[in-house]
């Protein structure tokens, strides 16, 4: 009897289908790729038991664990079960491995637990975020990055989050040494200059990046206590336009992050092909058919904006063009 | 001899101070550190003793009280000048055994080095010390070693275990506000730390042929010259003037003190350009020597009180005291 297996579901259920006959691998969703050490020796069990002793670490922060037969999926999920629980994924029925796929995992930078430039803590806002959204069969893809150096690249993805802070200036504190301007000119985007021996901040210009911040040697310069995102939209690889994300809202928080995708899923549901080939369909390209006024109006049903938060009004976006 | 009363009548103590000084003390600055999420404990004014960080070192010291980051000297008009008041309130501050050693080299220097400095004086006169003390060396500190883990020199020590607070008063005018409450009579002794874990010991033979060691570009190589072991250090004195005028009305402005660094350019920088000391490695030789030699040449001892702070805040790991014991190995 040949292998008798629903391929949809099989892929649904985070398995992929190789190339060689009968083989696949697993797929692990390492939310903010945050993980416990042990989860690693898990990971190891797997590929040794069921794969052939290889893993690929993932482009999203996840675990390919290469080589597996099809027909060991239901004995594999019930490996990943310790898995599934460690990481704190959403799921309906234990032991059945991932309920979705098409919702990717949610990447990270390693954000302000290590490095000193990030504004926040990304793994844990990738965690609320997956918490969120998982699991869900629309195609949606999201990153986070500490700070505008965009490690994470987020600007790839259909909602990048970049952190931000709003610089706190204390000119009582501030011995005119320079240390902030010559940082943000040499790092960053040049904002800063300084008048009457004090520093004026050109706010139109300031990213929010904290440079100022990490450089100021006697805490003049301080972060806010509220913490801020940029949040770029739309961006995407792939075969037809791909293109960079661009900045929708400026200096907004969590919640309205947070809200604004969820309204994305209720968008894309009422907009998306009926014929998409595999019901995945890029936002993106949803977005570029029905225009970006109508996304507007769904993305930001029930959202109040912060009174400091600077939203584009339209957003366009370029990239390179091989459907024309 | 001191006693002990209970954490409500210090309680009251305190509130009752409040009304003729103010207090300044070490307190932790919630997420105002250098990177996000992390936190800064420099002085401040407090109201309550639950304000005050009374175990961490403070990241900046208590000089700051008395040598204001940015002070007014004066304001001008076209033919006057208003020397800003200073405050009607006495001044109370609470520190560390090594910063209140580190007190007597700020005397030093803006009191006994040629005229008296008015501003730091007015300020001086009216200030008081409470000794906090350690129960445990603090990371990068080398106070043993230096001799200032100790000290008798205060106004008030303040220890506070659990519900009683216990209190040796060497202030009269301090001692008043005791009085009101009702103490246990018992010894008090300051808690101090007799051993570090960093242990520092100082070069003898430095002179002016010390300058050609190549240990100071050893270290000046890794220095960016951000200054923070100027700012952070509680004997750094050093400020420069700027010259404001307000820029509606050119006229009118004020003449300000702000602290200098002599790692940061700029500073050894005179009128036509020259500028004295252009390498970090040149900065590095003469904050060192500064600290462990000339000072010490001019007034009897060493400038350093080995708080260790500079080393914690440097950004690229540079270890004053690593440095000034390498200095005195090459002398053995």
């Amino acid at each position: 009897m040949g292998l008798d297996i629903n391929t949809k579901k099989a892929k649904k259920n985070a398995f992929r289908i190789g190339k060689v006959r009968g083989e696949g691998a697993s797929r692990i969703r390492v939310p903010g790729g945050y993980l416990k050490a042990e989860i690693l020796g898990l990971v190891q069990e797997i590929a040794e038991k069921y794969g052939n002793g290889i893993v690929h670490l993932t482009t999203r922060q996840g675990f390919e664990i290469e080589g597996i037969r099809l027909e060991d999926m239901d004995a594999i999920n019930e490996m990943l079960q310790p898995i599934i629980e460690l990481l704190d994924i959403n799921q309906e029925n234990r032991g059945t491995g991932y309920p979705a796929s098409g919702t990717r995992n949610v990447c990270a930078c390693i954000g302000n637990n290590v490095c000193p430039f990030a504004n926040y803590d990304t793994s844990q806002f990738a965690k609320r975020i997956e918490k969120e959204i998982f699991p869900n069969d629309l195609h949606f893809k999201i990153a986070l990055t500490g700070c505008p150096n965009d490690c994470g690249k987020v600007r790839l993805h259909d909602f990048g989050i970049i952190g931000m802070t709003m610089p706190q200036y204390d000119p009582s504190r501030c011995v005119s040494c320079k240390a902030c301007i010559k940082g943000c000119k040499s790092l960053s985007v040049d904002a800063l200059r300084m008048e009457n021996y004090k520093i004026i901040r050109d706010e139109e210009k300031c990213i929010g990046c904290g440079v100022c911040v990490t450089k100021c040697p006697t805490r003049a310069f301080t972060r806010s206590k509220k913490k801020y995102y940029k949040l770029t939209l739309m961006g995407r690889t792939g075969k037809r336009n791909p293109r960079l994300g661009e900045d929708f809202l400026l200096w907004t928080d969590e919640d309205t992050i947070v809200k604004i995708i969820l309204n994305t899923y209720r968008f894309v549901k009422e907009y998306i092909d009926p014929k998409a080939p595999g019901g995945k369909e890029h936002i993106g390209y949803i977005i570029d058919r029905v225009g970006f006024a109508e996304y507007k109006k769904w993305a930001l049903e029930g959202v109040g904006l912060l009174p400091e938060t600077k939203m584009k009004e339209c957003v366009y976006w370029n990239g390179v063009h091989f459907d024309r | 001899m001191g006693y002990q009363v209970s954490r409500e009548a210090a309680d009251r103590v305190f509130e009752q101070l409040g009304q003729d000084y103010d207090v300044f003390a070490p307190k932790v600055f919630a997420g105002e550190g250098c990177f996000s999420d992390t936190d800064v404990i420099r002085y401040g004014k407090v109201n309550t003793l639950d304000e005050i960080e009374w175990e961490r070192r403070s990241d900046y010291s208590f000089k700051e009280v008395l040598l204001a980051v940015n002070e007014t000297l004066f304001y001008f008009t076209e033919n006057e000048t208003t020397v800003p008041s200073c405050g009607e309130k006495k001044i109370l501050i609470f520190l560390k055994s090594c910063d209140l050693h580190a007190l007597k080299k700020l005397d030093t220097i803006y009191l006994e080095n040629g005229p008296e400095d008015f501003y730091y004086k007015r300020l001086r006169e009216k200030a008081s010390f409470v000794l906090m003390g350690c129960s445990e060396t603090c990371e990068n500190g080398f106070c043993a070693s230096m001799g200032t883990n100790r000290s008798e020199d205060y106004d008030l020590y303040l220890r506070l275990s659990g519900e009683t607070v216990s209190i040796d008063c060497k202030d009269p005018d301090l001692q008043a506000y005791f009085e009101k409450e009702d103490g246990k009579a018992c010894d008090v002794t300051p808690g101090y730390v007799t051993e570090n874990a960093e242990k520092v010991t100082l070069p003898k033979n430095l002179s002016v042929d010390s300058f050609a060691k190549p240990i100071w570009e050893e270290y000046g190589s890794r220095c960016i010259g951000c200054g923070r072991c100027n700012f952070v250090c509680p004997t750094c004195t050093c400020f420069t003037m700027q010259d404001i005028l307000y820029r509606d009305n050119e006229n009118v402005g004020e003449r300000r003190r702000v602290w200098a660094s002599c790692q940061v350019d700029g500073y050894t920088e005179i009128a036509g350009g020259v500028d004295f000391r252009k390498t970090q490695g040149e900065r590095m030789r003469f904050k060192v020597m500064h600290k462990i030699y000339d000072f010490e040449k001019r007034f009897g001892y060493p400038m350093c009180v080995g708080c260790g702070r500079c080393d914690t805040v440097c950004p690229e790991y540079i270890s004053y005291a690593s440095l000034i014991d390498k200095l005195a190995k090459e002398e053995a």
